[in-house]
């Protein structure tokens, strides 16, 4: 394979320098693939979808012939983190997640951040997401937001940006572990001498981040993971983290409140559960107090969680911290409780509902991204310069009509990375979400989800609008030259 | 172990046992195309018969040509009874409890299931019928040998074997039935080198010819019908499956052997002692399709037994009212 007809378009790669040489840190990759012979990389990544496929890590294709199942694709390609870049991320997320929970028990509480005027009250009780239901609520060990996976990208200049705050059920953690065991396979040598830093033992620690939830008193506490069930997208991410923490994966209906307590249906009777690593929105989890007409939730386990004798994770309520209008003001946020600079800046962002952004924003729209504030996986988006004029009046006429409910960004360049596309590597612009657990302490996944935009010359890196996967390496620094891929 | 995995293990378990069985009902007529020279599409008729589904087969595919027929049971996905929806079926629940059961066992349903539904399994089926059939067969055998190799012997392990061994007891005695709806002997061929080929390829079904020759060397009706319902050591015969099953459900509750703690164990108990106690004699003398058929009955009991004593503690889900038992 060739790479040096590999072209950055003048965007920032992240494996290859502006005059197209491998960057230090992805050097030894590059040296094992120039070292495989003629069409062993394309081999490669058949193997690799085809182990993905045998693992049954697949989704039906709607539409079309019945049965028609597909992996999630995945480009073998990893993308390197440097050392020194995931120092930087890591510290900032930690900043991060701290403060956000900080604001999410200050807001349900006593309010002191909006008394003080940093954030207007009407920006948060007019979020959908917050949730009056969680007013006076102290989650067990004051932690509100036990699982996040935090969306960041690059831009032109290389520096790293926060573009979302996901602090509801983040998704995608499954892939970063099934990808980093096909590719061990796929590039032993060059992982090796990368000298790659693990991810494995992400299922270990979120199993004592669950733990260290349940009441102090239990020696052995009862954990389980709820899931919406099979027809849930998210499905195989569910069942995989239970099977990997070795804990029961239930549904709602396998779940009662009896007594004051939350018990299992099992075929010997009911057992008691402690601890709930909840996979279901907030809005479906007890339709005694949320959406009555949830089937997916159990009756009954908001009070007792408000008792303390069961536990959630995330809390209900997170939402509203990662409210993309809200987002716009976590530097305020991070400076007011932790009194420090942001680490990890956030992308420069337009409130709608402030009359002087939504006027920018409005005369701007060409240039713009456009986002719904309470959307995700890329629906209720507008690319302003690759929209159609119709679709920004349209987009025009929604935010005048409801200005709550939109906020813009400039159009970043996004960093790209090199994907293999037949026999050679193209660009295509990529995304980063690390995950965070917060139990004891924060610890910051080393890797995560590097989601890929397929489709030539696309933004949109989500899986459901084309976007595809790759394994991340963090690589600890020192490299490691010997040897060949075999 | 949740109310609900435990009815995915057993359903699981049930539709690969299945799955197996409706392979080698067809077979039984494939073995007969080969051994005797008879009329091709009198042959495949009696097959739609026994089903039940006559007229929706008709409707759909008119004449019961062996093309048809081999379709209808293996790869039409529309029709409730046929092996691609039993691995459908296997698979949905495989899924649901995929991190219950080992990697290995999923993997393996996964890939049995794209055998039957990937692009070359219909041209398979049509010029090499008996090679698709065998790998149908060999692949549940391997679900099972991975399951045993792989999954602790504990709770889980249990409700599969007793769904495995219900199921296949009941499609044992589907077999041996096939002889009443296809093969009903005129009274003339009793005996004759013809009667005696037909009772051959039931055998060849059921894999038992070669352990029925063991114990009783020549075909003989009576025997045939001995063996298939009460050889004690056969792992096809009804007396064996039941006996498994019952072992499982035992082990399941911590009841002793015997005695019973709820109803599942009162049920199957009850018709476990029945073929104890019961006789080839007996079985003549009701006629062996009524006493088939009233097998199939009560072990339809125990099923619903089995339902109520471990899976009911929530509403009755839509796959296990249509978890059917009829044929």
């Amino acid at each position: 394979m060739e790479f040096q007809k590999y072209d950055t378009g003048g965007f920032f790669d992240e494996l290859f320098d502006a005059d197209g040489s491998s960057r230090p840190e992805a050097e030894p990759l590059f040296r094992r693939f120039a070292s495989l012979s003629e069409g062993e990389i394309e081999q490669r990544q058949k193997a690799a979808e085809a182990a993905l496929y045998h693992m049954g890590i697949t989704f039906t294709v709607y539409g079309s012939d019945e049965g028609t199942e597909r992996i999630f694709p995945f480009d073998i390609v990893p993308r390197i983190v440097s050392a020194g870049d995931w120092d930087i991320i890591e510290r900032g997320l930690k900043q991060r997640i701290h403060a956000l929970n900080l604001f999410l028990d200050d807001i349900y509480n006593d309010q002191k951040i909006i008394a003080q005027g940093i954030v207007p009250p009407e920006l948060v009780f007019s979020g959908s997401s917050f949730r009056q239901q969680c007013k006076g609520l102290s989650p067990p060990r004051g932690i509100w937001c036990h699982v996040t996976g935090t969306d960041l990208v690059r831009d032109g200049d290389g520096q790293f940006y926060v573009l979302e705050d996901n602090l509801r059920c983040p998704s995608g953690v499954s892939y970063v572990l099934q990808n980093r065991e096909v590719l061990k396979r796929t590039f032993p040598v060059a992982f090796e001498a990368l000298k790659v830093r693990p991810v494995t033992d992400y299922p270990n620690r979120l199993l004592e981040t669950l733990e260290y939830l349940a009441p102090a008193a239990l020696n052995d506490p009862v954990a389980v993971v709820l899931t919406p069930g099979v027809y849930n997208s998210a499905y195989f991410e569910h069942s995989y983290l239970a099977q990997q923490m070795g804990i029961p994966l239930v549904e709602g209906r396998d779940l009662v409140v009896m007594d004051g307590y939350v018990h299992m249906r099992t075929t010997k009777g009911f057992e008691r559960v402690d601890v709930i690593y909840r996979r279901i929105d907030d809005d479906f989890i007890d339709p005694k107090e949320f959406k009555a007409d949830s089937m997916l939730g159990v009756a009954g386990l908001m009070e007792v969680y408000r008792q303390g004798r069961v536990a959630l994770a995330n809390a209900p309520g997170t939402g509203i911290a990662d409210d993309k209008a809200v987002y716009a003001y976590v530097p305020k946020i991070i400076k007011y409780y932790l009194d420090e600079e942001v680490i990890l800046p956030n992308v420069p962002t337009y409130i709608c509902s402030e009359e002087k952004d939504c006027q920018h924003v409005l005369d701007n729209l060409d240039k713009l991204v456009v986002k719904a504030v309470n959307e995700s996986g890329g629906y209720g988006m507008l690319v302003g310069p690759h929209a159609s004029q119709e679709s920004r009046e349209e987009f025009s006429r929604r935010i005048r009509a409801n200005p709550r409910n939109y906020i813009a960004q400039p159009t970043l360049a996004l960093s790209r990375a090199p994907v293999i596309v037949d026999d050679h590597l193209e660009g295509r612009h990529v995304d980063l979400r690390p995950y965070i657990l917060y139990g004891e302490d924060i610890y910051v996944l080393p890797g995560g989800l590097t989601r890929v935009a397929l489709k030539k010359g696309s933004l949109v890196v989500n899986s459901s609008q084309g976007g595809g996967s790759k394994d991340t390496w963090v690589v600890s620094g020192a490299v490691n030259n010997q040897g060949g891929e075999p | 172990m949740l109310s609900r995995v435990a009815d995915h293990i057993y359903w699981m378990s049930r539709y690969i046992e299945r799955a197996e069985n409706i392979a080698r009902f067809v077979d039984v007529n494939l073995h007969l195309m080969l051994d005797l020279e008879m009329d091709a599409h009198q042959q495949w008729e009696p097959m739609v018969s026994i089903t039940g589904d006559h007229a929706w087969f008709k409707e759909k595919y008119g004449e019961a040509t062996q093309k048809n027929v081999l379709r209808f049971l293996t790869l039409d996905r529309d029709y409730a009874h046929s092996i691609i929806t039993c691995l459908y079926h296997a698979r949905e629940n495989a899924r649901s409890i995929r991190e219950v059961i080992s990697s290995e066992m999923w993997e393996h349903v996964n890939d049995y299931y794209h055998f039957v539904s990937g692009s070359g399994a219909a041209a398979r089926l049509l010029y090499q019928p008996h090679d698709f059939f065998t790998q149908v067969k060999t692949n549940s055998h391997l679900f099972n040998g991975l399951a045993s190799g792989t999954f602790s012997h504990g709770e889980g392990w249990n409700f599969g074997r007793l769904g495995q061994f219900l199921e296949r007891a009941d499609k044992t005695s589907r077999i041996l039935d096939v002889k009443y709806f296809i093969l009903l002997p005129k009274m003339e061929y009793v005996g004759t080198a013809y009667d005696n080929a037909q009772w051959a390829a039931v055998l060849k079904s059921a894999s038992a010819l070669e352990m029925y020759r063991k114990c009783f060397h020549r075909i003989t009706p009576a025997h045939v019908v001995e063996f298939l319902l009460f050889d004690r050591d056969f792992p096809r015969s009804i007396h064996y499956c039941l006996n498994q099953a019952l072992q499982s459900l035992h082990k399941i509750t911590g009841t002793p052997p015997g005695t019973h703690s709820n109803t599942a164990e009162r049920l199957l108990g009850r018709l476990m002692a029945e073929l104890n106690y019961s006789d080839i004699g007996e079985v003549f003398e009701t006629g062996l399709h009524d006493y088939l058929d009233d097998f199939q009955a009560k072990l339809n009991i125990v099923g619903d037994g089995i339902f109520n004593t471990f899976f009911a503690l929530r509403p009755v889900p839509e796959k296990v009212l249509m978890g059917e038992t009829r044929q």
